[in-house]
């Protein structure tokens, strides 16, 4: 059975605001002519200046509306409510009871210890996958493909004349065949004075007539060493180094590639290389140190 | 067809009640409660961009020449993420329009929540019962900042490139697990094979949206459950709350809130361009550029970076921590672990563990308002030793002289600002005058 029951009419809350009522119609007719708009526009000329435009506005108009209606056309209402409580002391008592009555006569503490023992070599069960990657781990981050007698060429994959990089240059070289994405591959080659250089003994014959090479991804966060600072004048105070953009570490190229200002906490792993019969850049072996960031356990 | 609706709904589901209660439902009015609101409609505008973004993103880091509309890049090589982001750009009817929106209202999304925090915290809502709640915020809050990593790390551009390649970095210098943890989230050493990107897509547009998605369920219905906070006033007490009902007027408002966030959103989106991805061109591991600025929130992690000294622990000639961590891990963790702790600790210090509906104004609690205050000016310098290269360039600052500022500063402005903020406090306690209006 239906039952239909009106509630009684109570007077009105307050005086209708007719300018409210008709400004509220006005905004809703903006909306209606800016989305029509947005529509025309999406086939007639879709800029994306015009189209955020006419969008935003009908949504604009849209929100003036509702606040028009929300304040100056619906009564205002204020209520007052309780406070639901939140304790409940008596409850929580008996949750504690009832938990306690399914343990009642049970050996928790046995219970408690198989039960962890199972939980916890089942985590390690299910964990033990991604030691698959572990030990590889290393090997992977480890890879280079430097090697002796590996040709340097450019972006372009054209070998590079030792002779055509003038001092103050910075060039950009990968190892012959490799992918230029892997972060051991890019290296930068520049030239200094020969009676700049300041290499380790070891290293003596890594820079022919003055080339360095170091691995272009910086030690520290793994951008590109990319910004390089030759001064031109004597006295060359800062010496010729290289910046990584990202957090500004820089690194000597005159002096085996050590930190000399930033957070980079290793110093950037120079190439050997030396010229071939041809005039170009050869590796004469492979980094000396890991290219890219450091990770636990790398070898500083 | 409304009694017919309500009668619908009624007969099958008993829902009459639960309609009546909705409807007169109370919302205490304070501006500030808009913040949080704010947030949540910035967050239906994500979702509803990004769903017409998946339309026609393509996350493969297949390798293609470009022959698209933009001349300037014509015969470059880049991955068909960067190619179908312009594509979507510039060849897609109000394709820009939609991924700009999307970005802005990402950068609006994560704004609203820091203001809504600390509106939360200045105020006192973050004390029993609603610690609860400030965990759950808080956790949305960090979803959220790596939520818009995620995001503009996805386009495979150059700035996002440089982004990606410092965050396999901090990954990579986690104590013990880092490198495991990197090579398995990459599967291998950065940039990474081609299951990355489809990882990272995967992850920016389900699983965390939905994770996000179920907490701010959480978050509104533990309010619904604890009812809003109000400030003091004439006839509201701990045990009542006071303020508009949600029909009609409130819904009216706050459908009026929702409109503006979205048409905001819009005209930012269609007027001011953000995030031009075609003027940083397609990202290379061996490319970089100077002066680069990441979305505003992850700048404090930038500052972090850069401010962090070449501090690393090394045993026998081994890395075992690598500098990364300090700035890119260990400072996020201990800001959000502040954020989490907060209500235990103010609890601690104060004494007071009694359940608290009536909220303070930030002089009532000259301690709380300073400690506050310290810790996110202590943030704040380094968000802003992220942009000391733009600082260096654009004042002609020494770079090195701005690292030294921003390393003493960051230790010293916040016991400033704790000593100035809590004698401001007490001051317009005592007098109580208006912090804006002094001469009244």
């Amino acid at each position: 059975m239906r039952r239909r029951r009106a509630l009684p009419a109570g007077p009105p809350l307050r005086e209708r605001d007719r300018r409210a009522e008709n400004l509220t119609l006005v905004l809703l007719l903006c909306t209606t002519l800016a989305g029509a708009g947005f529509i025309a526009l999406y086939f007639a000329k879709p800029d994306t200046q015009f189209l955020g435009a006419a969008l935003g506005l009908a949504l604009v108009f849209l929100a003036a509306a509702c606040l028009v209606a929300g304040k100056r056309v619906v009564p205002q209402i204020e209520v007052e409510k309780e406070r639901p409580e939140l304790e409940h002391l008596q409850e929580q008592d008996e949750v504690l009871a009832v938990i306690a009555q399914g343990g009642e006569g049970v050996s928790r503490k046995r219970f408690l210890l198989a039960g962890g023992g199972a939980v916890g070599v089942l985590g390690a069960a299910l964990l033990t996958p991604v030691l698959s990657c572990g030990p590889e781990a290393n090997r992977i981050l480890s890879r280079s493909p430097w090697r002796r007698g590996r040709l340097l060429v450019t972006e372009r994959d054209e070998p590079i004349a030792a002779a055509g990089i003038v001092v103050g240059e910075l060039v950009t070289a990968f190892p012959e065949g490799a992918d230029k994405e892997d972060i051991a591959s890019p290296v930068i080659v520049v030239r200094v004075r020969p009676d700049e250089l300041d290499l380790p003994a070891e290293r003596r014959g890594w820079a022919p007539d003055g080339l360095v090479a170091y691995s272009k991804i910086c030690t520290h966060a793994g951008c590109a060493v990319s910004e390089y600072r030759y001064p031109l004048y004597d006295p060359t105070a800062p010496g010729p180094a290289v910046v990584c953009p990202c957090h500004y570490s820089t690194f000597s190229v005159t002096d085996g590639g050590r930190r000399i200002f930033g957070p980079a906490g290793r110093a950037l792993p120079q190439l050997p290389i030396e010229v071939d019969g041809d005039g170009n850049l050869v590796a004469a072996g492979d980094f000396s140190g890991r290219p890219g960031p450091s990770w636990w356990g790398v070898r500083q | 067809m409304i009694r017919g609706l309500v009668r619908f709904l009624d007969e099958r589901l008993g829902a009459a009640p639960l309609v009546k209660k909705t409807l007169q439902y109370v919302f205490p009015d304070h501006w500030t409660f808009m913040l949080g609101e704010i947030a949540l409609y910035a967050f239906v505008v994500l979702v509803a961009t990004g769903i017409y973004l998946t339309l026609f993103f393509e996350p493969s880091t297949e390798h293609v020449i470009y022959q698209g509309d933009y001349a300037p890049l014509r015969g470059h090589e880049m991955t068909k993420a960067f190619q179908s982001t312009l594509d979507l750009s510039f060849q897609t009817k109000g394709g820009l329009l939609l991924r700009q929106t999307h970005h802005w209202a990402a950068n609006v999304f994560v704004a609203a929540i820091v203001l809504h925090l600390l509106r939360i915290l200045f105020t006192g809502a973050s004390r029993k019962p609603r610690d609860l709640n400030v965990w759950v915020g808080t956790t949305l809050f960090a979803l959220a900042v790596f939520e818009g990593y995620a995001g503009y790390s996805l386009p495979d551009d150059l700035l996002s490139g440089m982004g990606l390649a410092i965050g396999y970095a901090v990954l990579l210098s986690v104590p013990v697990v880092g490198a495991w943890l990197a090579v398995l989230t990459w599967g291998g050493q950065f940039p990474g094979k081609e299951v990355f990107e489809p990882r990272l897509y995967i992850t920016h547009v389900l699983v965390i949206p939905l994770v996000m998605a179920t907490l701010i369920a959480i978050h509104l219905a533990i309010i619904v459950r604890q009812k809003h906070t109000q400030f003091p006033g004439p006839g509201r007490t701990e045990r009542n709350v006071v303020g508009s009902a949600l029909w009609p007027g409130y819904a009216l408002r706050s459908l009026s809130l929702l409109f503006a966030v979205a048409g905001v959103l819009f005209l930012l989106g269609g007027l001011v361009q953000i995030n031009p991805i075609w003027l940083y061109g397609p990202y290379h591991t061996y490319a970089a550029t100077n002066g680069a600025q990441p979305d505003w929130y992850v700048g404090w992690l930038i500052g972090a970076l850069r401010l962090m000294p070449p501090l690393e622990i090394h045993v026998f000639g081994y890395t075992l921590v690598p500098n990364p961590f300090f700035g890119g891990a260990l400072f996020p963790l201990i800001v959000f672990a502040l954020l989490y702790f907060w209500p235990a600790l103010e609890r601690r210090t104060s004494g007071d563990y009694a359940r608290h509906e009536l909220l303070d104004r930030p002089r009532d609690a000259p301690w709380r308002t300073a400690t506050i205050s310290a810790f996110f000016s202590w943030v704040a310098v380094v968000f802003l030793a992220g942009s000391q290269d733009q600082l260096a360039l654009h004042f002609h600052f020494s770079y090195v002289g701005l690292v030294w500022f921003f390393r003493v500063a960051s230790i010293v402005i916040p016991f400033i600002v704790f000593f100035l903020v809590r004698r401001a406090a007490r001051e317009l306690k005592e007098t109580e005058l208006h912090p804006l209006r002094l001469n009244r």
